[in-house]
């Protein structure tokens, strides 16, 4: 699985660092989303799918391997 | 189960339906949405959509190919009429009905209308159709009254004065915002609007809305004067929507009333604007008009439907942009509740807010802080003592609180 995010869509919730703060981080001057990974281990995908449907923002995405 | 059926195909609706699907569920999957149009985010369009900075298909929350994937039968643009608990049947208007081994109500709110609100001019903002109403009134170039400083109004103000229109906004109370955060940081609020140049009348009522021809001219106050307007816009508060369910049986209050577990009846439960439930961990009942909350309680909602039996015990999150400015709040903030300082300065436009109440930390705020009220969070979800804030040293304290420090963590 791969994890998409959209900075401009992000409202700077933090939700998904509350979630998942080994893949997500936010940037010092606004606190906009920042991804550490890419593709997160087997063990976070269960967090990155939470993070995502809480993201208040709509502004993360988990594309399956089909879909890349 | 075989059959689910949610009614409401908002955030939350939409949650509840791919929480099934994430879960596992692949019996029948009904959503019914009054809302003709697929599934739209609505904390957009009071802010981007009605300012114009996005194209109002940027709020839509999926696209068809993702909506098709979820193998649910979309009613859009139908309204339930009436739910017959003993039956477990939604009728739907006419001779349609539909039975259910599972529901989710998550129809929401619908905006508190005043006597005039059906005059020519006159607009509220809950829907998708309603804010390109509005935004197409205010392309006009209006002198623009805001009525009702809450969140929906301020953000209203803020976009309509971003669009450099002339814009008043009205409240009785003395700030904007004072019901969520109190006087403090409410008249910040207020001097925010003003520094934007949009006009505030606090602490005066409306008395009525004047008009010629049906169509609205001006704001009537309690203390005799009138606003000239071309638009007014209505941000006076919501009623849950729950017509469709006063002959249900099932118990209204402020919403429909649920159990811990977002439950109204055996099999029957509630999540998002509409739903009334006791928070444990505040140990309060509670109702919520929160984006994060919709998303959150339908994960729980629907988590107890399909047998977790986890009450739903949230730090609620919630937050509002205006103009330059970003405020997030973690927590409940209870009229008389404290307020301390914890970072930053209110004078320099960023600081963050501790709020206490009966001993413990209950609430925090961020003004464009956002990192940093993300971490202060953990003071509101470990109910840490208000002395850990204030600096004091309560006996039998712990040192596990060390609420100041906010570099590095979490």
């Amino acid at each position: 699985m791969k994890v998409v995010i959209d900075q401009h869509k992000c409202v700077a919730s933090g939700q998904c660092v509350l979630t998942a703060p080994e893949v997500f981080d936010q940037r010092e001057e606004d606190g906009i989303v920042v991804l550490l990974t890419e593709t997160p281990p087997e063990g976070l995908v269960d967090d990155v799918r939470q993070a995502a449907a809480l993201c208040p923002a709509q502004a993360i995405w988990v594309k399956e391997q089909a879909e890349e | 189960m075989k059959r689910i059926v949610i009614v409401g195909a908002s955030a939350a609706g939409l949650t509840a339906a791919e929480t099934l699907r994430r879960r596992g569920y692949d019996g029948d999957l009904t959503l019914i949405g009054e809302d003709p149009h697929p599934p739209y985010d609505r904390p957009p369009l009071s802010k981007q959509v009605l300012t114009g900075t996005w194209e109002s298909e940027r709020a839509t929350l999926r696209t068809a190919q993702q909506l098709r994937k979820l193998q649910a039968d979309f009613r859009l643009g139908q309204a339930a009429t009436a739910l017959d608990v003993a039956d477990r049947h939604i009728h739907m208007g006419g001779r349609e009905s539909m039975g259910f081994d599972g529901l989710i109500i998550a129809t929401g709110v619908v905006p508190r209308r005043l006597p005039d609100s059906d005059l020519a001019g006159v607009h509220m903002l809950r829907t998708l159709d309603d804010a390109l109403a509005l935004r197409a009134a205010l392309l006009a170039g209006p002198r623009v009254v805001v009525v009702g400083a809450g969140f929906l109004g301020t953000e209203v103000a803020a976009a309509a004065r971003a669009l450099g229109l002339d814009v008043t906004l009205v409240e009785p109370e003395p700030v904007p915002v004072r019901r969520p955060f109190g006087d403090r940081v409410g008249a910040l609020v207020a001097e925010l609007h003003r520094a934007h140049g949009t006009r505030l009348r606090c602490g005066v009522p409306v008395r009525q809305l004047r008009d010629a021809d049906g169509r609205v001219t001006g704001v009537e106050l309690g203390d005799g004067t009138t606003l000239p307007a071309d638009v007014v816009v209505l941000a006076v508060g919501s009623t849950p929507a729950t017509g469709w369910l006063t002959t249900s049986g099932l118990r209204l209050g402020n919403g429909v009333v649920c159990d811990a577990l977002c439950q109204a009846a055996p099999g029957i439960y509630a999540a998002g604007d509409i739903a009334s439930w006791h928070n444990p961990h505040f140990n309060t009942r509670m109702r919520l008009e929160h984006r994060m909350n919709a998303a959150e309680q339908a994960i729980a909602a629907v988590g107890n439907l399909l047998g977790d039996a986890v009450p739903f015990a949230p730090v609620p999150y919630f937050w509002t942009d205006q103009y330059d400015t970003k405020i997030q709040a973690y927590g409940v903030f209870p009229p008389g509740a404290e307020l301390r300082i914890v970072h930053g300065d209110p004078s320099n436009g960023h600081f963050a807010a501790a709020y206490g109440h009966e001993g413990v930390v209950v609430g925090v705020l961020g003004w464009n802080t956002p990192r940093e009220v993300r971490m202060l969070r953990r003071l509101v979800a470990e109910r840490a003592p208000w002395t850990a804030v204030t600096g004091a040293c309560a006996p039998g304290s712990t040192t596990a609180h060390r609420p100041l420090d906010l570099r590095g963590g979490q």
